[in-house]
């Protein structure tokens, strides 16, 4: 589902910084995969690489067998198929919850906007807040607005799901939550790439776990291999630290 | 009234009294600017000034031939009124608004222009008119202001170094001289320029209105260009992630996403913009628009009255840019998200 290879980034403003170094790797359709590292490790960068947010400087980038940096693509019709959910939820303030599940759909899918309402609805009573649509995003929790945002993602039909730190700025109540529909949505068979520190949700929902560290891919592997036996020093020094 | 509006204030009696002390204050300034022109034995006549907003005009239906009025036939409040022409058998007929105000009767003898009847009609007057200019070109300028500025505002933000530069410049342009330099380069250049062509092309030529429209459009559509590209650069960077992110392009995500909000953001400069615009199509007048600064200028040219006409048109531009803040605020709170 997911081709990476060689790919290269390095930011040069404010100051240089190399990114992504040579990062390689696949995911498989159906498989959910947890990027774990310290910050500034450049797991949000790979990440967003991945829709193409943030462009490689070089390498290549398959998604569904479309590369994505080659100057033919239409980057707007491999994001249609790409959800993303972001740490700061980025929900548009001036729509309510359902148009803001059901904007894109007709703006992008060309829905009609009965149907992308139907949808819309569904989606919302599938992450437990069918009762806000009415509401004005500023007017629900953090946790309530994450789970808005995966809706919004999932109504376009995506074929592939990028989570980057999703639970990073919520409060620690709320966390739960939006883990849940996570789960659930891995259970239904969903591509996964999360990115996040919630080594719980590693452990019990990956597939496999990927581990960077100053731009490269350390280690990857299963969760039993990764939490019980990592075989690399900096793998061991970052999980001696936050478990 | 609330508490911290009291705060500091001893007693409510000290507090009214010093509301007294401002009424006071208006009061003697308005007192003192009376007695002044007492002095100089100016006289207010502000009982004359409600024609110059509506007046009763006497309008005369003058006979067309040399006759005899024939027959005066009562119709509904009027009348129709036959006059049999001289040596032939033309017979003219002229229906009369109002019976009351009939000057002939039966068999009197006409001459050419004499008046068979008067009617009364209430015609805006000379103020009333200039108004109805000043609101009219400014709501023009102000739709083409809002659409300059929105084209500028967006191109200004744009990569392409055309559209970028061409933005800079046309800004740098307009703002780095006079209105006024600018309205006489719109009349006197390109007006004659461009109506000299249509003349060419044997197209009617485009009236002074217009150009003075242009003038204020493009003086206006600079300041907004710049609140415009302020208000897109406010909104948070993560709103076009997202939408870009759910497969939105550049214009989608322009129109749907970042524009509602930023129109929302800017609404108060914007308000505070226009009311400038409103104030700087008095500058028309020079160009032969008859807005509401020029008919002041006529009424006191006929009326010999300065002082009433003066004030009289600063209250009226007051009525018009208060009416804008009013509703740009309204537009605020409906556009709100709770």
């Amino acid at each position: 589902m997911i081709d990476v290879r060689n790919v290269y980034k390095t930011f040069r403003v404010p100051e240089e910084v190399h990114a992504l170094v040579d990062v390689s790797t696949k995911v498989e359709a159906g498989e959910v995969v947890v990027v774990i590292g310290p910050s500034g490790s450049g797991k949000s960068t790979f990440l967003r690489c991945l829709n193409h947010l943030e462009a490689a400087d070089s390498g290549h980038i398959w998604i569904d067998g479309v590369d994505i940096l080659s100057r033919k693509t239409n980057i707007n019709k491999v994001r249609a198929e790409v959800g993303m959910v972001f740490q700061s939820f980025n929900l548009f303030p001036h729509k309510t919850v359902l148009e803001n599940v059901t904007l894109a759909q007709v703006v992008v899918r060309k829905r009609s906007k009965s149907v992308a309402r139907e949808k819309a609805q569904g989606l919302l009573e599938k992450v437990g807040i069918q009762d806000k649509a009415g509401n004005y995003p500023d007017q629900l929790s953090g946790g309530q607005q994450q789970r808005v945002a995966i809706a919004r993602a999932l109504a376009m039909d995506p074929k592939v799901m990028l989570f980057d730190e999703p639970t990073s700025a919520l409060d620690p109540e709320m966390i739960g939550e939006v883990l849940d529909a996570m789960k659930a949505l891995a259970k239904e068979g969903m591509t996964m790439v999360v990115v996040t520190h919630e080594m719980g949700f590693a452990r019990e929902v990956a597939d496999r776990v990927i581990f960077m560290d100053a731009g490269a891919i350390v280690e990857v592997g299963t969760p039993e291999h990764f939490f019980q036996n990592p075989t690399h020093d900096r793998t061991k020094l970052f999980l001696s630290q936050i478990l | 009234m609330n508490g911290s509006a009291l705060a500091g204030y001893r007693s409510k009696a000290n507090y009214y009294m010093w509301i007294g002390i401002f009424f006071a204050l208006i009061g003697g300034i308005i007192l003192m600017l009376y007695l002044a022109t007492r002095q100089i034995d100016y006289v207010w006549r502000w009982y004359s000034m409600p024609r110059y907003f509506a007046h009763e005009a006497e309008i005369e239906i003058p006979a067309q031939v040399l006759g005899t009025v024939e027959s005066i036939t009562p119709e509904g409040k009027g009348a129709v009124i036959r006059v049999a022409e001289e040596d032939t058998d033309n017979v003219e007929s002229y229906s009369v608004p109002d019976r009351k105000e009939i000057r002939v009767d039966d068999g009197d003898f006409v001459y050419p222009g004499d008046v068979l009847a008067i009617y009364r009609k209430w015609r805006p007057g000379l103020l009333a008119q200039g108004m109805w200019i000043t609101l009219k070109v400014s709501l023009y300028a102000i739709v083409f202001g809002i659409a300059i500025g929105l084209l500028g505002g967006i191109a200004r933000i744009s990569s392409n170094p055309a559209a970028k530069w061409a933005s800079i410049t046309y800004v740098e342009l307009i703002r780095g001289s006079p209105l006024l330099v600018q309205i006489f380069i719109w009349y006197f250049v390109l007006a004659t320029l461009i109506n000299q062509l249509l003349l060419k092309w044997g197209i009617p030529e485009i009236s002074a209105l217009w150009y003075g429209v242009a003038s204020l459009a493009f003086f206006a559509g600079a300041y907004v260009t710049e609140i415009v590209r302020a208000g897109i650069q406010s909104i948070h960077r993560g709103q076009i992630e997202a939408s870009r992110s759910l497969g939105m392009n550049a214009a989608q995500c322009m129109w749907y996403v970042i524009l509602p909000q930023a129109l929302r953001r800017i609404l108060p400069p914007l308000a505070g913009q226009f009311i400038t615009l409103i104030k700087d199509s008095s500058l028309l007048g020079i160009i032969a628009i008859r807005e509401l600064t020029k008919a002041t200028r006529e009424g006191i040219t006929t009326s010999l009255q300065p002082y009433e006409f003066w004030f009289t048109c600063a209250i009226l531009y007051l009525i018009l840019t208060f009416t804008l803040s009013m509703f740009v605020q309204w537009l605020e709170r409906r556009t709100a998200t709770p």
